[in-house]
This record gives C-alpha cells, sequence and structure tokens, in this order.
C-alpha cells in the first residue's frame, strides 16, 4: 500500500513498482489470473453478449409490433440459405426465445453481476489482495466463453424443424427429447454444462475468498452487503446448478443413448423433469437478483450518507430469500395437475418470501429517510431499482396464487412479471454498479449527464415496454408465440415503440462510456465523498496492480 | 493458509457433487412418490388378496375408457365400451382390444394414468397390460382385460369426494427392438 497513486497519470510513474507491475497484454488478458482484470473481462464479455441478446429481443419485438407473420419467414430464409417452411419459420420463432433467454440468464446478468462486479470488488471490499484461486477463476472465464461460443454455434446446425434449439429456456422434455433430432439441443445442453461447472468453480472460489481472505479485524458481521450477496449467491449455485447439471445430463442420456428418465413411453414421466428444472430454476433468479440487492444496499447507503439501516436485517433477508428459495419451486408448475394442497403448500411458501424481500425495500427507504441525499447517477438507477423491482415483486405476489396462476400461466402478465425484476431489477442494479464503480474499474468518470439522459430515457422505454404486457396477459395472450389475433395489436404496438426508446436509451449508454474513457473527468480515490466508506474507496482509482500487500485492520 | 484454502474449496466441491447425486436420486425416490402418493394420476396397484377385503357400497362412479396409439403404431386400439358404471368398492372388468393393422408383427407397450389426476390415489388396478410388451402378429386382435375397483376411501377424501367421474386412459407406444415376446393378454 506504500504507492497509491492519486490519479490514473500518477500510475505511470509507478509502472515499475511491483504493486503495479503490469505483465505483457497477451499474459494480461489472456492468461489473466488477476482478479480486477478478470472482472474486467467478465463485464467486457457480459456487454457483448447483452448486445446480442438485446438484439434478438429487438428481431422479436419487431416481428411482434403488428399481428400476423412479416419478417419470420424471411429471416429463417436467410438463417437456412434456402426458402424457409412456415414451420420453419415458427422453429426460428422458437429458436430466437430460447436463444434470448438463456443468453442474457447464463451469458449476461450473471457474467456482469458475478463474474464481473463480484471479481472486481469482493476481494477489494474485504481487504484481501485477490481471489483465493487466481488460476480457477481464469478457468471459470474462459469456459464461461467457450459455453457462450457452442451456444451460438448452435443456431447453425439442424435442431429438428430447423436450424437451431427451439425449445425454450427450460428445455422441458419432450420437446427436447423426442422433439428435436440434430445436434443443435445438444450443443445447447453442453453449453449450459460448461456454464454451469465454470459457475460452480466461481462460487467455489468466491465461498473460500470470504471465509479465509477477510482483512484483519472484519468478521462476517462486518462485511459490506455486496460481500454478503455474493456469499449467500455462491452458496445458491452451489446447490443448484448440480442438480440442473444432473436434469439436462438425463436429457443427453434420453436423447443420445436410449434412455427413458422423461419418456412416457418406457416409464418415464416429463413432469420430473419440470420439477428438477425448477429445483434449480427458482434459485437461479435469486441468483441473478441478491448480487443486485447488495450493490443497491451500497448504493442507496453512500449517496444518503448513512450507514444502511438494520444492517443484520439486510443480511439475514438475503439469507432468508436464499434458504426459502429452495423449497417453493413447483410455483412454476401449477397447472400440471397438483392437488389443492400442494398448490397452498407452494402458495403459502412462496408469498413468505414476501417478507425478507419486503424487509429489504423498506431498509432501503429507511436509510434514505432523514439522510443526505444527493442524486447522483448510480442513486437515481439504485431509486429506480427499488421502484421497478417492487412492481415485480408485487406481480410476483399475484403470481404466486395457485388460483390465479392457472388463468395467468404462460401468459405475457407472468412475461412482464419477469421483465420487471430481472430487466429493470437486475439491469437496474447492474446498470447501477456501472455508473457507482466505474470511475473505480477504469480512473475516470462517467458523464452525469449523460448518465441522467440514459436513465430517463432507458426507465421509460422499458416501461413503456413491459407494462402494456400485463394487460396483454390479464386479456390472455400466451407467451412464446410469434403471432396474435388483432385484439392485442395496440398493446403489442406500444410494446414495441418502448423497445425502439430502450434502444436509444443503451444508445447513450455506450456513448457515455466512450466518451468517458476517452476524455472522462480523471477519478481520485474516493470520488464519492464521505457516504463511500467501504475499503475499495481507501484505494487508488483504479486501484493498482496488486493491492492490500500490508493487509488493512478493520476497527 | 494454502491448505485452509484448499479444505474450504473441497467441502464446497463436495457439496456440489453430492447435489449432483441428489438431482439423480431424484429420479428413483420420484418414482416412489408417485407410487405410494398417486401423484400425477398414477393409478395404484393391488393383488388379488387385498382386492377381497374390499366392500362395495351403493354409490356409483362412472368410468370413462380411453384408448390412444402413437403415430408409427399401426394398431387399431379402442375400449370395448367407452364407458361403465360401477359401484364404488366392486371389482370391475373391462376390455380393450388391439388389432395389428400392418401385414407384419408389431410390438408395442402402453402407458396408462387416470384424470382427475387426485383419483390416481383411489384407483386400484388388480390386473392389466401396462409396462408389458404385445407383440401382435399380421391382422391379429386381442382383447386386453383391466380388472380394478375404486377404493371407497375416496368418498371421504375432501379433495376427491365430489369425483363422479373418472377417464382411465392407456396410450400405446411402438417398441422398436422387443425384448420378449410376450402373447398378447397375458401380461400383469
Amino acid at each position: 500500500m506504500t504507492s497509491i497513486a492519486a490519479t490514473g497519470a500518477d500510475l505511470h510513474a509507478h509502472d515499475h513498482h511491483d504493486a503495479d507491475h503490469k505483465p505483457g497484454f497477451f499474459a494480461r488478458w489472456f492468461m489473466s489470473t488477476n482478479h480486477k482484470d478478470i472482472g474486467t473481462l467478465y463485464l467486457i464479455f457480459a456487454i457483448f453478449a447483452g448486445i446480442i441478446g438485446g438484439a434478438i429481443s429487438g428481431l422479436m419485438r419487431l416481428e411482434l409490433a403488428e399481428p400476423g407473420i412479416q419478417y419470420l419467414q424471411s429471416w429463417a430464409s436467410m438463417m437456412a440459405g434456402k426458402d424457409a417452411s412456415m414451420d420453419e419459420a415458427y422453429h426460428m420463432w422458437n429458436v430466437l426465445i430460447t436463444a434470448h433467454g438463456l443468453i442474457m440468464v447464463f451469458f449476461m446478468v450473471m457474467p456482469a453481476i458475478i463474474g464481473g462486479f463480484g471479481n472486481w470488488f469482493v476481494p477489494l471490499m474485504i481487504g484481501a489482495p485477490d481471489m483465493a484461486f487466481p488460476r480457477m477463476n481464469n478457468i471459470s472465464f474462459w469456459l464461461t466463453v467457450v459455453a457462450f461460443i457452442m451456444l451460438l454455434g448452435s443456431s447453425f446446425v439442424p435442431g429438428g424443424t430447423g436450424l437451431g434449439a427451439g425449445t425454450g429456456w427450460t428445455v422441458y422434455a419432450p420437446l427436447s427429447t423426442s422433439g428435436s433430432v440434430g445436434p443443435a439441443v445438444d450443443m445447447a445442453i453442453f453449453s449450459l454444462h460448461l456454464a454451469g461447472a465454470a459457475s460452480i468453480l466461481g462460487a467455489i472460489n468466491f465461498i473460500t475468498t470470504i471465509f479465509n481472505m477477510r482483512a484483519p479485524g472484519m468478521t462476517l458481521h462486518k462485511m459490506p452487503l455486496f460481500v454478503w450477496s455474493v456469499l449467500v449467491t455462491a452458496f445458491l449455485l452451489l446447490l443448484a446448478l448440480p442438480v440442473l447439471a444432473a436434469a439436462i445430463t438425463m436429457l443427453l442420456v434420453d436423447r443420445n443413448f436410449g434412455g427413458a428418465f422423461f419418456d412416457a413411453a418406457a416409464g418415464g414421466d416429463p413432469v420430473l423433469y419440470q420439477h428438477l428444472f425448477w429445483f434449480f430454476g427458482h434459485p437461479e433468479v435469486y441468483i441473478m437478483i441478491l448480487p443486485g440487492f447488495g450493490i443497491i444496499s451500497q448504493i442507496v447507503a453512500t449517496f444518503s450518507r448513512k450507514p444502511v439501516f438494520g444492517y443484520l436485517g439486510m443480511a439475514y433477508a438475503m439469507v432468508a430469500i436464499g434458504v426459502v428459495g429452495f423449497v417453493v419451486w413447483a410455483h412454476h408448475m401449477f397447472t400440471t395437475g397438483m392437488s389443492v394442497d400442494m398448490k397452498m403448500y407452494f402458495t403459502a411458501a412462496t408469498m413468505v418470501i414476501a417478507v425478507p424481500t419486503g424487509i429489504k425495500i423498506f431498509s432501503w427507504i429507511a436509510t434514505m429517510w432523514g439522510g443526505s441525499v444527493s442524486f447522483k447517477t448510480p442513486m437515481v438507477w439504485a431509486m429506480g431499482f427499488i421502484f421497478m423491482f417492487t412492481v415485480g415483486g408485487v406481480t410476483g405476489v399475484v403470481l404466486a396464487n395457485g388460483g390465479l396462476d392457472d388463468n395467468l400461466h404462460d401468459t405475457y402478465y407472468v412475461v412482464a412479471h419477469f421483465h420487471y425484476v430481472l430487466s429493470l431489477g437486475a439491469v437496474f442494479s447492474l446498470f447501477a454498479g456501472f455508473y457507482y464503480w466505474f470511475g473505480k474499474m477504469f480512473g475516470r468518470q462517467l458523464n452525469e449527464f449523460l448518465g441522467h439522459l440514459h436513465f430517463w430515457v432507458f426507465f421509460i422505454g422499458v416501461n413503456v415496454l413491459f407494462f402494456p404486457m400485463h394487460f396483454l396477459g390479464n386479456s390472455g395472450m400466451p407467451r412464446r408465440y410469434p403471432d396474435y389475433p388483432e385484439a392485442f395489436a395496440y398493446w403489442n404496438g406500444v410494446a414495441s415503440t418502448g423497445y425502439a426508446i430502450m434502444a436509444v436509451g443503451v444508445l447513450i449508454f455506450f456513448i457515455n462510456v466512450f466518451w468517458s474513457l476517452a476524455a472522462g473527468r480523471r477519478a481520485e480515490g474516493n470520488y464519492w465523498g464521505e457516504g463511500a466508506t467501504t475499503l475499495e474507496w481507501t484505494l487508488s482509482s483504479p486501484p493498482p496492480y496488486h493491492q492490500f500487500e500490508t493487509l488493512p485492520v478493520i476497527k | 493458509m494454502a491448505q485452509s484454502n484448499l479444505r474450504v474449496a473441497m467441502m464446497a466441491g463436495t457439496l456440489a457433487i453430492s447435489m449432483v447425486g441428489v438431482g439423480f436420486a431424484a429420479v428413483p425416490l420420484y418414482r416412489i412418490f408417485c407410487q405410494v402418493t398417486g401423484f400425477g394420476g398414477t393409478t395404484m396397484r393391488v393383488d388379488a388378496a387385498q382386492a377381497a377385503t374390499v366392500v362395495a357400497t351403493d354409490k356409483t362412479m362412472i368410468i370413462r375408457f380411453d384408448a390412444n396409439q402413437r403415430n408409427g403404431l399401426p394398431w387399431e386400439f379402442k375400449p370395448e365400451h367407452p364407458t361403465d358404471t360401477v359401484s364404488i368398492g366392486a371389482k370391475d372388468m373391462s376390455i380393450f382390444i388391439a388389432k395389428n393393422l400392418s401385414d407384419a408383427p408389431v410390438t408395442g407397450t402402453a402407458t396408462f394414468n387416470v384424470t382427475p389426476e387426485l383419483a390416481g390415489k383411489y384407483f386400484n388396478k388388480i390386473q392389466c397390460f401396462c409396462f408389458t410388451e404385445q407383440t401382435l402378429q399380421a391382422g391379429q386382435q386381442v382383447r386386453m382385460p383391466v380388472l380394478y375397483y375404486v377404493d371407497p376411501k375416496i368418498m371421504t377424501d375432501p379433495e376427491t369426494k365430489d369425483i363422479e367421474e373418472i377417464t382411465l386412459s392407456y396410450t400405446f407406444y411402438p417398441v422398436e427392438d422387443p425384448k420378449t415376446v410376450d402373447p398378447a393378454g397375458e401380461g400383469s
């Protein structure tokens, strides 16, 4: 810690100092074992994947802008290199929804929030020099890249009716077994295996780092809430992903080796796949949102210039969400023929999750209450998060009712719900974190005006995009179809307009990033001032290549 | 420190690997769960001695029979009577008729369930042709019996006491490599 430079320019003067000695380009970025570099790689990867996943949703909104099939057949023909039949066009739709879901979940949100911010800031916040297993960290990242290439590649090989895997992100049997011949689904499953293995290795790394490498004096109950959120997330990954791995391995056996785990003809049961999938799938949604909770807690405390309200309650609320998240999975399966008693249990258990979630929402509000709030860009994103996530949480409580879900299951109401918690929840927390830490990571701050502009355009865009979906779902529009009757035309048109507004917002974001990287204001060590109290703010921006050679001591 | 890191990592790794085991263990556990609880319309199997202890009641239930075959199985498959009205608790025999329409021997196997799925717990089969491979010679027709009764407990379970009609559905699937040549109708 002897050579902490105040600014990026000063850093060059210390290039040859041990703490800031960087390897050459190839060794630094392709064989990286430095948690900050790997975090940066993850962020770049996630942004890249997000552009692809976002572009796919753009194609979907374009097709859905009007009733009837306008573009799908020509896209399918373009992909196949020949005139595609209508069935192949419909298959293309399935491929689009599958790719959008898998990319956004496994290759955008998870790499950004766990791989990106987790890698960057968990060691910094606990006062550790690096992750516990730096080389395993490198393996995790590159496995994710290979998994992503594998998934993209699956779009160009036969998957049954046409090219690509058209199973939905849930990969339900029998559509994914006897319903999709050809290598595309095998490739998609293999991609999930790799991404899952990468995340499990990452989770082991985080758990070891957080348990063993905290600076002297930093007890578990003094850890920043972001570190708590990553710890809980790592345990969820460790318990949930192996079950997905088992389930999709069974799919592979059913597909290629004559297995009958999910084949009713030979005594298997396709509903079993759904149980296994959702035993993973429900914790997975908390995996995506919990680190976001952590980020929001840091930001709200920083810009209210107060410690977060009810610290222990906040930490254990996340633990409670994680634990209860494992016993509610069948609320995704209310329509598979359950007894009233089972529905009652899963309804009640699901609603219980609203309690710790409510604790978090109210504690954030209580943190702001009476605080000296400054509306910097990260703070407006955080407040946007709290508002949007609450909307998604309320529709979640609606959907938790087994009786109501009979009507709303697989409608656009569900689509609206999970996009409010993910596309407006998790993504808002990602942007909030990005604006909060950008200067810390790259030495230059993002532009405040462009940041606010980005926020307002994006906020209006996503709400115009997703709010009408509640109406569509309430009127019974089913999800996963490329076409709909005239009656749904109006709100679908509005939603597609919302997509265009949101896209402009994303454009502003990229302008901001590139402009700020080139000419942004240089960031001091602690550019947010007295509200920013965690350890990363005691370092320069960006931090030296190796930090905390002398461990900080927490009083 | 390094050793301690390794220990934590090993513990976490063990946790992950054991969760893979839990995932696979779910397969037999789920099967047992369905058999015990009748979950998902799984019917119950009883032996003749057990069936003899059940007393017929005077309340009746309509049983519908449904027969399907998957594409690619050149059979005609239908129940002899589409519905039966039986007294709850009384044993009843119903006949399904399968005929091979092709001019080569074909082997098939049947799966089954009942709807409403909640009735599975109380639908007891003493004898049926489920999950046994049936080989029909070219043009052969067989009559396949199902011997069953509806457990009188169905009338006291609050979830099922309103059920007045149960559908028993069979679906025949083609078997690609028949293991045994089981003369039709002798399956248990």
